[in-house]
């Protein structure tokens, strides 16, 4: 079948006995969106569109990003100009001592010390980060669900002290945990479990994986998480970023090369950073870019030898947090095969919240988990644990358990964290007898689409996606940072912003991020609010409006594809 | 602590390492032992700051260093202004089981005008009259220590680790401590325990003079044994047994140890042999046999594993 003029979907021909196969044909819904996506296009915006590459994409891969309007742009940078100008004016108070200097000094008897921070460095803290502090690191004081209670602070110093009044907000409908598949819970199977393994092997390890801290309990996850992710074996590490700072050193070394995307997350940086190996950069999520460093790569190899490098490694992720896009995993494993590189695919984000059957992005492509080499995640954000872990080949694993950093110096997982993992993990194989795994994953896909269908079509910019649950909310100017989480917060719902240095200066935003826990209710009242505040604030800059479905809001036939 | 701020990290490791390249730059000079843990070392490859290693404990070394340091400051006063300049030493050593001589160190601090950064994850819990560590030890102030940085998994049990000193210093790690923006937190139910670590320790401060005794006791008892040298304070609750004369090949020293441990485990005495990684290492320790002492052991359990210790060392390696 051949891509129509829009390019972005295509129909599969239905099964034999009638029933959907794969799950493009929607009924109505596919035409209607590719003369959508086909109108979309005509206007402004660049909406990026799949390339078939002879069929390697077995679903419509919709992603977008829309560009950032001229006005917005400009009113942005002036709001930080007035911010920078401001910055300096206070700080010549202070300096003058015309203002009173709230925050902490260095001590009187190392004042002739050089300084311990440079003045710039610490500008963008003091001036603008001050501002709108309390949007974050509020403190929480219950299981972070889908409700969640929020000990609530003031400040009578502009946010450069807080004190708690004693009230805790209860019941603010949480929005920015990382719990896809809702095992943020503190009753039920898990919970029962985790406490029974803490009755008998106690919280602390106190040692290393190498030395007297192999417990069985720590064999018993390795052996499923191996078999969880289709590959031949596994190791767990204590936590997500010390997994990669303290892998890639021991995979790659000097004389290999890094293929590392724009976009990729602190620890991988500082993992590839600490192995000494040469990094280049490819554009985010671009395989034009990415095919050029391999092809000059391989053509030049080694910038003054000339010898070839080595080993190439590719580092991507499979749902980038700040954008909410999926790696374009067919056409990177096709190059990785091509040109014979290796892939490093953090899982962070993605495992247990796309696929199927919650595998991950490789399930959600419906690839072979063989053909990554390295499949690295956390449990931190489906299993509702803390920890990581790195899959792949018997001789990879058995190498990293003796070359590890983290094997041989840091402290192995504890044993009631081992055990939550452990149970959420059957429970989402269904290895519990239960179908609750089933129906959180199916649960999330269609919040996933109903909550991203429904702030499209109320005229906000997202990011990212279609399936991915991490929804980012585009806001654009520094002043709406702080009050869109203020005003979130007033009505009762909990959401996280982000800012400069963690987006481009001028790209803030807020930033969603769905669960299985969440009901349409739940849902719904959000949804209600951010319109209202989309409103107050003028957030809705989105030029090109979805058509609003009037048929069913849900999309069930996302998962119900029935296996030929 | 009696200090003014901490901050929690949610593992061991990462807390030393997030710690030191949030403070030290690419251009910045640190003064490190020789015989400093991994972790520090990672952190000081992360921040690409000029190392000077000293040798281990020696503060002349550490002198001639700074002698050094400011005579290059003299030739590039411009330069020198914006250099800073840290002094990373532990507590207690994990690699040799020595403590570090802090009242030189503060000295040393104020006339060079370095800061010091003290890692007390062995010494964190068992020094000191309320265990306070290095510095209640030694009576000195804890303002003259700008960080002090300890995992919670040695002497609290549990898992993580933090960073206590002044607001001035802490407060800086909240956005630009890698380990701590970029990571996920510590679960609750550890967090509590360590807690309740805490509480105990305060209750009770006797049982820090008890781990003291016991040490001692064992220390002792270990110290006859013919091919065997024990390293470490006597007061050290991790000390090393290295071999008196080394065959020569670091994999047969390894093998003659290995075998020690494995007997040792027959005769149910739990042993491991310390652990490195050879290549990664920039000192590397010579092979040995971690002895670990808790304070729940009682004295007739610690003679015996001092005499089971004694017996399958002079059987291996006679």
């Amino acid at each position: 079948m051949r891509p129509g003029p829009g390019g972005c979907c295509y129909r599969r021909p239905v099964g034999a006995n009638g029933c959907v196969a794969n799950g493009e044909v929607r009924n109505g819904y596919v035409r209607s969106t590719a003369a959508a996506a086909a109108a979309a296009a005509a206007a402004a915006g660049q909406v990026h569109h799949v390339t078939q590459n002879g069929g390697l994409y077995k679903k419509p891969f919709n992603e977008a990003f829309e560009e950032t309007p001229m006005l917005v742009a400009v009113l942005t940078y002036v709001g930080y100009g007035v911010l920078t100008l401001f910055g300096y004016l206070r700080d010549f108070l202070r300096h003058w001592r015309i203002e009173k200097c709230h925050h902490a000094t260095e001590r009187k008897e190392q004042q002739d010390f050089v300084s311990l921070y440079q003045d710039f460095e610490n500008f963008y803290t003091r001036n603008l980060y001050m501002r709108i502090r309390d949007n974050w690191n509020r403190p929480i004081c219950s299981v972070p669900g889908a409700r969640v209670d929020i000990m609530e602070r003031q400040s009578h110093d502009y946010n450069w002290s807080f004190k708690y009044t004693g009230n805790i907000i209860k019941g603010v409908i949480n929005m920015g945990s990382y719990n896809y598949l809702g095992f943020a819970r503190n009753t039920g199977s898990c919970q029962e479990a985790a406490a029974k393994v803490l009755e008998e092997y106690g919280v602390g390890v106190c040692s290393t994986r190498q030395e007297i801290g192999n417990l069985d309990k720590h064999e018993e996850l390795e052996k499923l998480v191996a078999s969880f992710l289709g590959v031949e074996a596994a190791m767990a590490y204590g936590m997500g970023f010390a997994t990669n700072s303290m892998n890639i050193p021991a995979l790659v070394g000097k004389g290999c090369l890094i293929l590392s995307d724009e976009l990729n997350h602190a620890s991988l940086v500082l993992g590839a950073r600490l192995s000494g190996a040469t990094i280049r950069i490819f554009k985010h999520n671009n395989m034009q870019s990415l095919e050029k460093l391999l092809k000059d790569a391989i053509v030049y190899g080694q910038p003054r030898t000339r010898r070839p490098w080595k080993k190439i490694l590719i580092l991507v992720e499979g749902i980038y947090s700040m954008e909410g896009s999926i790696v374009r995993l067919p056409e990177v494993i096709a190059l990785k095969k091509k040109y014979k590189a290796y892939l490093y695919l953090d899982e962070a984000h993605s495992i247990g919240a796309l696929g199927p059957t919650g595998r991950g992005v490789v399930d959600y492509f419906g690839l072979d988990p063989e053909d990554v080499d390295v499949m690295m995640g956390t449990f931190t954000k489906s299993f509702g644990a803390s920890g990581g872990y790195i899959g792949g080949k018997k001789e990879l694993i058995d190498y990293l358990r003796t070359h590890s950093h983290s094997a041989v110096y840091a402290t192995s997982l504890s044993p009631p964290v081992v055990e939550q993992i452990v149970t959420s993990m059957k429970c989402i194989m269904g290895q519990d007898g239960t179908t609750l795994g089933k129906e959180c994953i199916q649960q999330l896909a269609e919040n996933t689409r109903y909550f991203r269908r429904r702030l499209k079509e109320m005229g906000f910019i997202i990011y990212g996606n279609e399936d991915s649950p991490v929804v980012p909310l585009m806001l654009y100017m520094p002043a709406k940072i702080g009050a869109f989480g203020r005003e979130m917060l007033k009505r009762n719902i909990g959401v996280v912003v982000v800012g400069f240095p963690a987006t481009p200066i001028i790209e803030s935003r807020a930033r969603f991020c769905l669960s299985a826990a969440h009901t349409k209710e739940i849902l719904d009242t959000a949804l209600k609010e951010i319109d209202e505040v989309g409103d107050l604030l003028q957030l809705k800059y989105s030029r090109h409006r979805l058509v609003p479905l009037l048929d069913r809001p849900f999309d069930e036939t996302t998962y119900e594809e029935t296996e030929d | 602590m009696q200090t003014e701020e901490a901050i929690i990290y949610s593992y061991g490791f990462a807390t030393i390492a997030s710690a030191i390249p949030a403070y030290s730059k690419r251009g910045d000079i640190v003064f490190v032992d020789r015989a400093a843990c991994f972790a520090i070392q990672k952190g000081l490859q992360a921040s690409r700051s000029d190392i000077q290693l000293f040798k281990h404990n020696d503060m002349a070394d550490l002198e001639r260093l700074l002698k050094e340091q400011e005579i290059e400051d003299q030739k590039n006063p411009r330069k020198a202004r914006v250099t800073r300049r840290f002094i990373v030493v532990e507590g207690l050593y994990m690699n040799t089981g020595t403590i570090c001589p802090l009242p030189e160190l503060v000295k040393l601090k104020y006339r060079y005008k370095a800061r010091i950064f003290l890692e007390e994850s062995l010494s964190f819990g068992v020094l000191g009259e309320h265990g306070r560590g290095v510095t209640e030890h030694f009576g000195i102030s804890i303002d003259d220590i700008d960080l002090i940085s300890a995992n919670m998994e040695n002497s609290l049990a549990s898992i993580g680790g933090f960073c206590c000193g002044r607001s001035f210093v802490i407060d800086h790690q909240r956005l630009s401590g890698q380990g701590y923006c970029f990571s996920a937190s510590l679960p609750p139910l550890l967090a509590a325990a360590a807690i309740e670590a805490l509480n105990i320790m305060e209750e009770n401060p006797g049982i820090f003079s008890v781990l003291r005794e016991k040490c001692k006791r064992i220390h002792k008892a270990l110290q006859g044994i013919s091919g065997l040298k024990v390293v470490g304070e006597s007061f050290s609750p991790a000390f090393h047994l290295q071999l008196q004369e080394s065959t020569g090949s670091r994999e047969e020293d390894v093998k003659l140890l290995q075998e020690i441990v494995n007997h040792c485990m027959d005769r149910s005495i739990a042993l491991t042999q310390a652990r490195y990684l050879e290549r990664e290492e920039e000192c590397l320790p010579p092979p040995s046999i971690r002895v670990v002492v808790t304070v729940e052991q009682t004295d007739e359990e610690l003679e015996r594993a001092a005499r089971t210790i004694k017996e399958v060392a002079q059987a291996v390696l006679l």
